[in-house]
């Protein structure tokens, strides 16, 4: 696993995240966000649009994937892209515990650039058993010290 | 109603100017959890906040055709040229880049770019909206 002191290489797997996600984060993120739409606090709307419940909002799960990429660059502000394909709802029950989203990733390839080291990272972000992101994707440039730890 | 088959190539006039504050910045990254203090750039995300003001311009602009309550976000996609920093004030401007029907769903693909002050581009933001007409 690449981690400190290991150069980011095609092939590597990066460390696996686990967030937790509960209707307060929702509630919160909905502010934050601007994005009000109830299906993401109100189970009687949800279900009536045929979800089995309160789901998070798709661009909650893309901002918790997005946490894993800046740790794996290892600094904020390097990312360079980033997206995915809404697949499957994160469906948010409504207890304390709420539900948890893991963020996994693998170096699919390295780009040197005049602007330093791209490393171009395919992602499984999973609920449960279900993948609920399509083909999740980010490109982040690399810190000096990860493109190249022996200095 | 149908879509308006024209839409397609129609780009949107740009948003009003969205003053990039450390208090929306923290709320952001307060809300997605997102380790943060003043003076870093904003969440990666954090786009997706003036990208929305341009995605409801098109899903309440009532020539379109398009029911809020029946669209859903399919994908996104955002591509940095730097990141968003405090002070910055951003405009989107949104362009419907396709149409097309599958299984009685309108997909709307649709990229907006986000400019600062200077009208330099800082994100593409691309959102695909799943729209279910009479769903």
């Amino acid at each position: 696993m690449a981690g400190a002191g290991e150069a980011l290489a095609a092939g590597a797997s990066l460390p696996t995240y686990r967030y937790a996600v509960t209707r307060a984060d929702l509630v919160r993120y909905a502010g934050a966000s601007g994005d009000r739409n109830p299906i993401h606090w109100s189970d009687r709307v949800a279900t009536s649009v045929g979800l089995p419940g309160v789901i998070a909002h798709g661009m909650y799960t893309l901002a918790l994937a997005a946490r894993a990429v800046d740790t794996w660059a290892g600094a904020p502000g390097r990312v360079r892209e980033l997206g995915a394909k809404f697949t499957r709802p994160v469906v948010v029950p409504d207890d304390d515990e709420g539900t948890t989203v893991v963020v996994a990733g693998t170096v699919k390839r390295v780009e040197d650039t005049d602007e330093g080291r791209l490393v171009i990272v395919a992602m499984t972000v999973t609920c449960g058993d279900e993948k609920v992101l399509g083909m999740p994707t980010a490109t982040f440039l690399a810190t000096p010290e990860a493109a190249d730890p022996l200095g | 109603m149908p879509i308006d088959p024209s839409l397609a190539g129609r780009t949107f006039p740009p948003t009003d100017p969205y003053e990039v504050t450390g208090e929306r910045v923290a709320e952001f990254a307060a809300a997605t959890g997102t380790p943060w203090s003043d003076g870093d750039p904003a969440p990666v995300t954090f786009p997706i906040v003036v990208a929305f003001s341009a995605m409801q311009q098109l899903m309440s602009d009532p020539t379109v055709g398009i029911e809020l309550r029946h669209v859903v976000h399919g994908e996104q996609r955002f591509a940095y040229r730097r990141p968003v920093r405090l002070g910055d004030r951003l405009v989107a401007e949104l362009t419907v880049d396709s149409l097309r029907q599958i299984g009685g769903a309108d997909i709307i693909g649709t990229s907006s770019a986000l400019t600062d002050a200077d009208g330099q581009l800082v994100c593409t933001a691309k959102a695909v909206l799943v729209h279910k007409a009479g769903a």
